[in-house]
């Protein structure tokens, strides 16, 4: 075990060219890895095997109840103290590695394990939920946080309920083998195929990245990072990662979850309409649009991306409001699809009842029906 | 001559286009093609490609002179930079179309992205020519140096959507846009205004449509049915004041 440290540089920047694809079943079919495989191994030359990585939901139907906690270890110590922090903060229901298989093609990776977790009723724990108003989740949050900056070598790849995040430093495919994907089963896949041009790959910084039930595929370049992560931070949400994309993961937890901001919402803060535009809305929309951008205007991600946004609700797709990166998006009964390429969906869906592209800065939404998962 | 690229990497199968075009076949029918990159790229010789399944980004880019068919729905950047020769494509197609092209012809049926046409540019008698059957997106013509491109909104996939979208003819200072029926002046970029055509205009864009016509076996009459509208740039220069007064 290598130990690596930090990436010496911090950069902020990560120009990219990257794949997205991505699919659910609104009526919650549980679909193989092999699926989402095949769709981004399409799109192989958009990445430069510099990082791959995939997000799942409905893949621990037994654990449904518990946080799956995804860490990544780069080093022994870090294991243990990670351990130690879990058994003191969480009732651990089950703990075990993830499976993986060896393949040349991932040199070195790091350790990954997984925890199905519920906070324990510490002293801590009450002061939070009674005092500081702060609900599980809140609890969850502040836990990956430390985790995540506290304890040198060891990152929370991801933390939502019957969810998971696998990723790495490798084309996508090969992180999908090392991972055994084809094994899972899941209603919501999205997958990601990075062309980082600036920054050295490294196994946090692969995508999707997640916080909760959240997860975030992107593609492009987040020029407000500077801004959107001090107002994070404002909010307690520590960017440790070194890839932009982060702050997108954070944003939309605030957001949505914090500030119970419908999903359409959210997105018109992420990707707000110009000034010119808002002014030739109708008054209600007028309002609405101003109020949004003069309270999130630290919420606007600037530069040019195209994102996949699921969580245990829907997968969501949103293009910057100039859509300077590709997104196309397809039906096929109730499957909705969205990718950065319509080869892609046709790999995997030979012939969609409808294939659309959205405009800019105009989310393209795909909920779960009532009552699933 | 018939090549499968069922699973072929794009790589291979333009090796396998290249060497059939090198043994002077002219006709080249592809078949189970889904995502495969520049196919057409470069080509220099008037060979005709006809593709079956959806081509990947930048087909025809560089072309010389061949012709590509293609059945179904092709991506984004089709015939970037393309000197000469023709694509045709029986479905939609995708954004930035026709990106810096120089010469040529692109036949879209259907809708199109963000972009089309963007820097298109011509010299003398090197003069492309795109022309949309569908509706467009954002930025139509966006920093166009030269040649025609033409929006006809009417074969379309979705009823709803409007014609075109906004900040269209964006930096435009050559060339000239043609589209059918009016256009949402609201929508359109400050570097650009709507005129009547001319009679010249009239006639050099019927032949046009015509060959568009020709191509994807559709009525001329029907087409020409509606008035169109000319867009043209105000100056050769929009941005000469933005960092310093343009000399008097």
């Amino acid at each position: 075990m290598t130990n690596k440290q930090k990436p010496t540089h911090s950069f902020q920047k990560d120009i990219s060219n990257c794949g997205l694809t991505g699919f659910i079943s609104k009526s919650g079919q549980q679909v193989e890895g092999s699926v989402i495989i095949k769709s981004i191994a399409l799109m192989h030359d958009r990445g430069n095997g510099l990082g791959g990585g995939f997000a799942a939901y409905g893949i621990y139907p037994d654990y449904r109840d518990f946080f799956a906690f995804h860490l990544m270890y780069e080093n022994g110590m870090a294991l243990q103290l990670t351990e130690e922090y879990l058994e003191q903060h969480f009732f651990i229901e089950q703990e075990e590695d993830i499976p993986t298989r060896r393949t040349p093609a991932i040199a070195n990776p790091p350790v990954f394990k997984r925890y199905f977790v519920k906070p324990l009723q510490t002293a801590q724990y009450q002061e939070a939920i009674e005092f500081q108003k702060m609900t599980d989740e809140d609890v969850i949050v502040s836990h990956v946080m430390r985790i995540n900056n506290e304890i040198e070598g060891a990152f929370v790849v991801s933390s939502g309920k019957n969810m998971g995040a696998f990723k790495g430093v490798g084309y996508p495919e090969d992180i999908a083998d090392f991972f055994r994907l084809e094994e899972y089963k899941g209603h919501i896949w999205t997958a990601h195929n990075r062309f980082p041009t600036n920054t050295p790959g490294w196994w946090g910084g692969a995508h999707p990245f997640t916080l909760l039930d959240w997860s975030i595929v992107h593609n492009g370049e987040i020029s407000s990072y500077g801004i959107n992560k001090r107002y994070l931070e404002m909010y307690g949400y520590l960017c440790t990662m070194l890839t932009d994309t982060e702050v997108v993961a954070y944003m939309l937890d605030l957001l949505i979850r914090k500030h119970g901001l419908p999903p359409e919402l959210a997105s018109l803060a992420l990707a707000s309409p110009f000034w010119d535009m808002i002014d030739t809305f109708p008054t209600e929309e007028r309002e609405l649009l101003t109020a949004i951008r003069q309270v999130y205007g630290s919420a606007l991600l600037n530069g040019p991306f195209a994102i996949l946004f699921a969580s245990n609700e829907g997968l969501i797709g949103l293009n910057d409001r100039v859509k300077l990166r590709p997104l196309v998006c397809a039906e096929k009964d109730d499957f909705v699809y969205m990718a950065s390429e319509e080869a892609a969906i046709r790999e995997i869906c030979a012939n969609p009842d409808r294939v659309w592209a959205p405009r800019g800065g105009e989310p393209v939404i795909a909920k779960l029906d009532k009552g699933v998962a | 001559m018939k090549i499968d690229a069922q699973g072929v990497y794009y790589r291979d199968l333009n090796d396998k286009i290249r060497a059939a075009v090198a043994t002077g076949a002219d006709k080249i029918e592809l078949v189970n093609v889904n995502g495969q990159y520049f196919i057409g790229d470069g080509i220099n010789r008037p060979v005709t490609i006809t593709i079956n399944g959806v081509p990947g980004n930048d087909l025809g880019a560089f072309m010389n002179g061949a012709t590509i068919v293609v059945r179904e729905n092709g991506q984004d950047n089709i015939g970037n930079t393309m000197n000469a020769g023709k694509v045709i494509v029986h479905g939609h197609a995708g954004d930035v179309l026709g990106y810096g092209m120089r010469g040529g012809r692109i036949h879209i049926l259907k809708d199109v992205g963000y972009r089309v046409g963007i820097h298109m540019k011509s010299y003398q008698e090197n003069k492309p020519v795109l022309i949309a059957g569908g509706k467009a997106g954002d930025f139509f013509g966006e920093y166009m140096a030269g040649g025609v491109l033409v929006l006809l909104g009417m074969f379309s996939d979705d009823p709803a959507k409007p014609k075109h979208g906004f900040r269209f003819g964006t930096g435009m200072h050559g060339g000239v846009i043609y589209v059918r029926g009016a256009v949402d002046e609201s929508r359109l970029a400050r570097e650009v205004g709507a005129f009547e055509l001319t009679a010249e205009d009239e006639k050099e864009l019927k032949g046009y449509l015509q060959e568009f016509c020709r191509d994807f076996k559709l009525d001329i009459k029907e087409v020409l049915a509606e008035r169109f509208v000319k867009i043209l740039p105000r100056s050769k220069r929009p941005y000469g004041n933005l960092y310093c007064p343009m000399p008097r």
